[in-house]
C-alpha cells in the first residue's frame, strides 16, 4: 500500500543522507521525497511517500525513528490528510494545439506560466494522481519535460505534526 | 575558565569520561590529538598493528565490562581499516566511540591525500556519527558520543573530527557538560505495565512456557533477574550464541543454546512450546530457520530496548518495548502477587518430555583413536581453566565447538561476533580483555584461518605483556565452509585449504612468545596444562584436530527449527 510519511528532522548536515540511506540499506522504496526547512530554523520536514506491506511500513517507521535525529514522524496515511505536488510542465504548443492546451490546463485549474511561440510552459498542483491524469490529457507526444516537486502532505482537522 | 586546545580538550573529555584505556594508531590527520596524549598520562594509548584490531580490542573490552570502547585513528586508511570491526560491534550491538581523524575542513571535498568522507562510509554500520564543526564543541560531542554509544541498544559512533579542529595555538573554554539531553534521543526507561502484565498473567498459564534469552540480557546486565524469573515459571531457559553465559550452563533450567548449532533440546522446545519469552533477542534467521515454520504453536512475548528489533522477522503477540531489567524486575514482582500460580501438573509433564529429548541427543560427539576432536579441545580447556576464563572466539567451527562445549555460568566472558560473523575478532578481542583484567585468564579459541587475519597483533601483545592463551583448532582447512561444501556441494572443496600454513610454533617464537604444537591425543591435556601453567607468557597452542569433524547438530536449511542434522547420517 502506498504511504505518506512525514518526518521533522534535526536541520543538520547528514541528517537527509542518514534517511535516504536507511532505504536503500533496507531494501525499501522511495517513491517521492520533498525537504525543506520549517518555521523552527532548527528542524526540517520531510516527506516520502513509499510502498510495502504492513510490515515493511511498520518497519520503515520504526527504523526511522532510530535515527538519532529524527524527532517525530507521522505515518499520514493513518488518518485523513491533505496531499499536494506541484509540477512544471513544457509542452509543445503550436498551431490548433495552443487553445487545445489552454483548455485542458484550464480544466485541471493549472496556469500557464511562460509562453514562447512553440511552447508554453504549464504549472499545476494536486495530488499525484491528478498530475497524471494531466500528463494523459495532453498525450506524452506533446510533453518535453516534466519536473514534480514530490509529495507534501498535512493532517487535516486539528492534529498537527510539531514538537 | 581553563582555556584548552582542541586536541587538549579531547583528552581532557576522555578523562573526564573516566576512559582509561584507548585502542589506536596515529596518523597525519591525528598527530595534534596524539601530541596531546603523550603531555598527559591519565589516558593510556595501546598502539596495535592494524587498525581494525584497535576497534576488536576496544570491542572485547566492552563486552567484557559494558562499558563503551574508546579507538583513536587518523583519517583516510586509518579510518577506513576500523569500518570491518565497526560493522561488527554494529551487529552485536556493543558500546563504542571510534575517533577519527580528518583532513583540515578547509580541504574537506578536494580529495585532499588521506582524505575519506568517514561520515558517510561508516553511516550504515554504526548507531549514529558526529562531526566537529568548531573546536569548542569537542567536550560536548564528545559527551554525546559516549551517552549515545552506551544508551538505549548500545552501539558504535564515530567522530569525525578535521585537523584544524586541534590546532594547539588555539584556546577555547573547556567545560565538560555533566549531562547530555537530546530531544530527538530518549530510550525507554521502563516497559508499558499494562503489557507487562499481560505477558506475565500469558506466562502463568502457559503448559509449555520457554524463555529465549539474548545478547540483551548480557548488554542490559540482567541475567539476576532473568535467572530469579526463570526459577519463579520452573521454565525451560535457551540462550543464543549471544546470549551464553546470560542464564548459567550448569542451571538445571538451561537447555543450552538455540538454533542452527544449537542443542537438539533447545530446538525441539521451540519449536513444541505454546509460548515462548523472547527477553533481548532478535529472531535473527540463524535462530529460526524458516520463518514461515516457526514455533507454529507458540504465543510469543517479546522484550526488547529497541522497537524496531520486535515484529521484525517474527511478530510478536506481545510486545513490550524497555530495558530488560526493569521489565524482568516487574514481571517478577507480578509472578510473585499472582494469585494463579504457574501450572505444576502441566510443567512436570513439559519437562518429562525435555528431559526425554536430551536423554536422546544432549551433546554429543564421536571420539577417536587416532584424531584429537575440536570438542575434547574445548571440554578439556573449560576443565583446565574451571569452567571461569574469559573466552574470545574467531568464526567458524572452532567458534560453535567453544560455544557448545564451554558451559558458562557468568555473562559477558563468552566473546564473539555473533551478527557479522567476523574473522580475525578473537585475538585482538582477546587482547582488550586481558589488558582490563589482568589476573583472569583469557582464552581465544581460533583456526588457522581466522588468526592469520589478524596475527601481527602477536606482537602487540609482546609490547603490552599480554598473556593470552591461544587455541588454534587446526584442521587445515576452512572449516566451516568446508562442512558447507560437504554438506550442499558434494564434497567440492572450492578454496576451503590452506596451502603452506606458517609453521605457528615458530612465529610465535619469533614473535618473542611461546609455540606448542599438539597432534598426538595423548599428548594434549599435560601440553595443555604445561600452557595453562605459564601465568605470564601469550603461549600459541596449534592443535591438529580430526579435520574430517563437522558441527552438529545442524539445522536442516529452509526447514523449522525441529529439523535437524544430528551427525553426518542422522536426520530429524
Amino acid at each position: 500500500m502506498r504511504r505518506i510519511i512525514s518526518v521533522l528532522l534535526e536541520n543538520e548536515p547528514g541528517a537527509l543522507s542518514r534517511v535516504v540511506g536507511l532505504f536503500s540499506q533496507r531494501n525499501y522504496n522511495i517513491e517521492t521525497l520533498t525537504v525543506a526547512p520549517t518555521e523552527d530554523e532548527t528542524l526540517s520536514r520531510l516527506t516520502v511517500t513509499t510502498t510495502g506491506s504492513d510490515r515493511v511500513i511498520e518497519q520503515i517507521t520504526k527504523q526511522l525513528n532510530k535515527l538519532i535525529e529524527v524527532v517525530k514522524l507521522v505515518d499520514l496515511t493513518e488518518g485523513a490528510h491533505i496531499e499536494r505536488e506541484l509540477m512544471l510542465v513544457k509542452l509543445k504548443a503550436t498551431g490548433s494545439q495552443r487553445a487545445e492546451i489552454k483548455r485542458t490546463v484550464d480544466i485541471f485549474r493549472g496556469q500557464i506560466v511562460d509562453v514562447t511561440s512553440t511552447v508554453y510552459t504549464v504549472q499545476l498542483a494536486g495530488n499525484s494522481e491528478k498530475l497524471d491524469a494531466f500528463i494523459q490529457s495532453v498525450g506524452t507526444s506533446g510533453v518535453l519535460e516534466v519536473v514534480r516537486t514530490g509529495v507534501s502532505g498535512i493532517a487535516r482537522g486539528e492534529k498537527v505534526l510539531s514538537l | 575558565m581553563e582555556l584548552l586546545s582542541g586536541a587538549d580538550m579531547l583528552i581532557r573529555s576522555l578523562q573526564d569520561e573516566g576512559i582509561e584505556y584507548i585502542y589506536g594508531y596515529p596518523g597525519g590527520a591525528a598527530l595534534h590529538i596524539y601530541d596531546a596524549l603523550f603531555r598527559q598520562d591519565k589516558v593510556k594509548h595501546i598502539l596495535v598493528r592494524h587498525e581494525q584490531a584497535a576497534v576488536h580490542m576496544a570491542d572485547g573490552y566492552a563486552r567484557a565490562t559494558g562499558k563503551p570502547g574508546t579507538v583513536l585513528v587518523t583519517s583516510g586508511p586509518g579510518a577506513t581499516n576500523t569500518i570491518t570491526g565497526i560493522a561488527t560491534a554494529f551487529m552485536d550491538s556493543i558500546p563504542m566511540v571510534v575517533l577519527c581523524g580528518q583532513v583540515a575542513s578547509t580541504l574537506i571535498g578536494e580529495d585532499a591525500f588521506q582524505e575519506t568522507d568517514m561520515i558517510g562510509v561508516s553511516r550504515p554500520v554504526v548507531k549514529h556519527n558526529l562531526s566537529v564543526r568548531h573546536p569548542e564543541e569537542i567536550p560536548e560531542v564528545v559527551a554525546k558520543a559516549y551517552y549515545i554509544a552506551a544508551t538505549g541498544r548500545p552501539g558504535p559512533v564515530v567522530v569525525d573530527i578535521p585537523k584544524d579542529m586541534t590546532t594547539p595555538n588555539e584556546r577555547y573554554e573547556y567545560l565538560y557538560p555533566k549531562k547530555v539531553k537530546l530531544r530527538s534521543y530518549n530510550p525507554a526507561i521502563r516497559g508499558h505495565a499494562g503489557q507487562i502484565k499481560k505477558a506475565v498473567d500469558m506466562m502463568v498459564a502457559a503448559k509449555r512456557p520457554v524463555i529465549y534469552a539474548g545478547g540483551g540480557v548480557v548488554l542490559g546486565k540482567a541475567s539476576k533477574q532473568l535467572a530469579d524469573l526463570a526459577h519463579l515459571l520452573g521454565c525451560p531457559v535457551t540462550n543464543t550464541l549471544m546470549g551464553i553465559g546470560g542464564f548459567p550452563a550448569s542451571d538445571k533450567q538451561h537447555i543450552g543454546w538455540l538454533g542452527m548449532h544449537g542443542t537438539y533440546e533447545s530446538n525441539m522446545v521451540m519449536h513444541h512450546s505454546d509460548l515462548i519469552l523472547c527477553v533481548g533477542a532478535r529472531f535473527d534467521d540463524r535462530v529460526t530457520n524458516a520463518t514461515e515454520k516457526f514455533c507454529p504453536g507458540a504465543r510469543i512475548v517479546h522484550i526488547d530496548i529497541d522497537p524496531a528489533s520486535i515484529s521484525k522477522t517474527i511478530n510478536a503477540d506481545v510486545p513490550i518495548v524497555g530495558p530488560v531489567d526493569a521489565v524482568l524486575k516487574e514481571m517478577i514482582g507480578l509472578v510473585k502477587e499472582s494469585a494463579e500460580k504457574p501450572d505444576a501438573e502441566a510443567l512436570a509433564a513439559w519437562w518429562k518430555q525435555i528431559e526425554e529429548w536430551r536423554a536422546f541427543h544432549g551433546m554429543r560427539y564421536e571420539t577417536s583413536d587416532t584424531h584429537i576432536k575440536p570438542q575434547e579441545v574445548v571440554e578439556a580447556v573449560w576443565r583446565l581453566t574451571g569452567g571461569d576464563a574469559y573466552v574470545t572466539s574467531d568464526v567458524g567451527q572452532h567458534q560453535m565447538f567453544a560455544a557448545q562445549y564451554y558451559k558458562f555460568d557468568k555473562p559477558n566472558r563468552w566473546i564473539n561476533s555473533g551478527g557479522l560473523g567476523t574473522m580475525g575478532f578473537g585475538l585482538p578481542a582477546a587482547m582488550g580483555v586481558k589488558l582490563n583484567f589482568p589476573d583472569d585468564e583469557v582464552v581465544c579459541f581460533t583456526g588457522e584461518g581466522s588468526i592469520q587475519m589478524n596475527i601481527q597483533e602477536l606482537s602487540t601483545c609482546k609490547q603490552y605483556n599480554l598473556p593470552v592463551k591461544i587455541v588454534n583448532l587446526n584442521n587445515q582447512a576452512l572449516g566451516m565452509v568446508k562442512q558447507w561444501q560437504d554438506m550442499n556441494y558434494e564434497s567440492r572443496h572450492s578454496q576451503s585449504y590452506m596451502g603452506s600454513l606458517p609453521d605457528f610454533v615458530k612465529l610465535a617464537e619469533a614473535y618473542g612468545h611461546v609455540g606448542i604444537r599438539i597432534d598426538k591425543k595423548e599428548d594434549l591435556e599435560p601440553k595443555l596444562k604445561e600452557a595453562f601453567a605459564m601465568k605470564d607468557k601469550l603461549v600459541f597452542l596449534d592443535i591438529y584436530v580430526d579435520p574430517y569433524e563437522h558441527v552438529y547438530p545442524m539445522q536442516v536449511a529452509r526447514g523449522s527449527m525441529k529439523d535437524m542434522w544430528l551427525s553426518k547420517t542422522e536426520r530429524v
